[in-house]
């Protein structure tokens, strides 16, 4: 542990490294909230993969692939909550379809690109100690974004979370913000990219909000301890993982699993036996 | 003076299954109260979403407040049957009131002081005010109810409508709420489904019998003949006390 503080301090890259942590637990803190709450991890892992198709797209063109996660994000999130909106008997099926075509576009057109490049490596399984200066601005803009949209129309979210039908009968265009949620997702997959990669990214984005919910008393404490929740988990993951030069992503990601498991055990005891006062309480007994 | 809601021969069906309604006849005049009854199935939900606009009639014609459904939804406070919320959403008691001030609130950012007022009243009313800090996950059956009431009052409706809105409760909680729904009766139109005859007609000035078409509309009480065209089969009479109820046997 000395030796990874010492190399933070003389080393750019680990401080770049732990920006990105703070910078994708931001976006994960906030919208893996709302991914929690509304019960589409699915939806999200559907997005997230479905990003490959997109990077490989790009890096076949010989754009850069972040660019290309970007707009297949996006779209990815277009598609997607128009199936749901539409199709909601077959969701399941249809997601778990364009999860795989997505993939396989993006293997398609990687194994179509002269010279294969590890670097895609980086990009399913993420590299937070390569995170280049100018992403670290980009994420820091998406974060802003991502903020800017939930400080706003945070009373539409909320309603379209809890109580979709009674939100619409008030008149709030719920289609257009179930889309926005579902494109801030999009915007925290290409965030969280680089930081734990593609196959890992729902882990991080429910993980610290999952975490968070057993605790929160309203989805803005949530959404604060999910945040502060996800930066000790990739500040520790890197700490842990640089001395013996394990993959950081997957080092935070099993600590976050750790923390969940044991909460969530933690939490289950303490009902079945230290909450039991509080269950039979009077006026509790018709909940 | 119009009808607060008014149903012309409407007609609907479900993309599968056979017709929900037919040829459903109906006006509510203002200040009414009016209990819908019917066998499950019977088509008292669909009636609502129609009358709701979350539903839009295969014939006939649905006017609410004189205007189509969809326009006059400001107006209308709803309280579903079952909510539709996860038990453990974190939210409180008052941010589930206030979500009643959408539509009306300013469009960005949160609620205004004269939003928190009317949130407070309706909690005042419905007497969940002691308990607006509360998560709503800790609250018993009977006081999540109140709540949804209360959220349906901050809408400041004309209209109010609920969807079985003691389903869930015991029957002293079940008392408690319909003699704050009388009270509420004073200043606004209410349209209550219940599948129980005999506790609502204590309550309503009128009670419409549905199953696919509408069997009645008067006043109650309710004849055991109407009760066996309804369910469709003879039914038994239980003395009750004071109040006669009825109920079907099957």
């Amino acid at each position: 542990m000395t030796a990874f503080l010492d190399a933070l301090f003389g080393h750019a890259f680990l401080q770049q490294a732990l920006a990105a942590g703070v910078l994708a637990s931001i976006a994960c803190g906030i919208v893996g909230s709302y991914v929690v709450v509304k019960r589409i991890g699915y939806l999200a892992g559907g997005v997230a993969h479905t990003v490959l198709g997109g990077m490989g797209i790009a890096y076949f063109l010989g754009k850069s692939p972040i660019g290309g996660a970007l707009i297949a994000a996006l779209l990815a999130a277009l598609i997607i909550g128009w199936v749901s909106l539409r199709f909601r008997q077959h969701e399941d099926t249809i997601i778990g379809a364009l999860w795989a075509v997505g993939m396989a576009i993006g293997i398609l057109f990687i194994s179509r690109t002269p010279g294969y490049n590890v670097d895609l490596m980086s990009y399913l399984f993420g590299n937070i100690l390569m995170v280049p200066r100018d992403d670290l601005l980009l994420m820091a803009g998406l974060d802003g974004v991502i903020i800017a949209l939930v400080w706003t129309f945070r009373k539409q979210f909320l309603a379209v979370c809890f109580d979709e039908e009674f939100a619409r009968l008030r008149g709030v265009p719920t289609e257009v913000f179930y889309l926005g949620l579902l494109l801030m997702v999009a915007l925290t997959v290409v965030i969280l990219i680089q930081v734990v990669g593609l196959v890992l990214v729902i882990a991080l984005l429910t993980l610290p909000a999952a975490i968070a919910s057993q605790y929160a008393r309203s989805l803005a404490a949530m959404m604060l301890t999910a945040t502060l929740l996800g930066i000790a988990f990739t500040g520790a993951g890197l700490a842990l993982s640089y001395e013996p030069d394990l993959p950081a992503g997957a080092t935070i990601i099993l600590l976050a699993g750790a923390v969940y498991l044991f909460s969530a055990a933690g939490r289950g005891l303490y009902l079945r036996f230290g909450g039991r006062r509080m269950q039979a309480a009077p006026g509790n007994k018709d909940a | 003076m119009k009808p607060a809601i008014e149903l012309k021969n409407v007609s609907f069906a479900y993309d599968i299954g056979p017709p929900a309604l037919e040829h459903v006849s109906l006006a509510v005049e203002e200040g009414e109260f009016l209990g819908l009854v019917g066998p499950n199935g019977g088509g008292k939900s669909t009636l609502l979403k129609l009358v709701l606009g979350l539903l839009k009639p295969s014939s006939g014609e649905v006017r609410v407040a004189g205007g189509t459904a969809q326009a006059a939804r400001r107006m209308i406070g709803y309280m579903p049957q079952y909510a539709r919320y996860v038990r453990d959403f974190p939210i409180s008691v008052e941010e589930t009131v206030l979500l009643g001030r959408l539509g009306t609130t300013r469009l960005m950012g949160g609620y205004g002081v004269a939003d928190r007022e009317v949130a407070h009243r309706a909690m005042g009313e419905t007497e969940v005010l002691d308990l607006r800090q509360r998560p709503l996950g800790t609250l018993s059956g009977g006081q999540v109810q109140r709540v949804l009431v209360a959220r349906a009052l901050a809408c400041e409706p004309r209209i109010l409508i609920l969807d079985e809105p003691t389903a869930n409760i015991d029957m002293r909680a079940e008392t408690d709420i319909f003699d704050l729904f009388k009270l509420l009766n004073q200043r606004m139109t209410i349209v209550v489904v219940s599948h129980d005859i005999g506790f609502i007609s204590r309550y309503v000035t009128r009670v419409a019998c549905l199953n696919r078409t509408l069997l009645c509309h008067q006043p109650a009480p309710i004849g055991p003949d109407v009760i066996e065209r309804l369910y469709g089969m003879p039914v038994q009479r239980i003395p009750h006390g004071d109040a006669c109820e009825t109920e079907a046997k099957s």
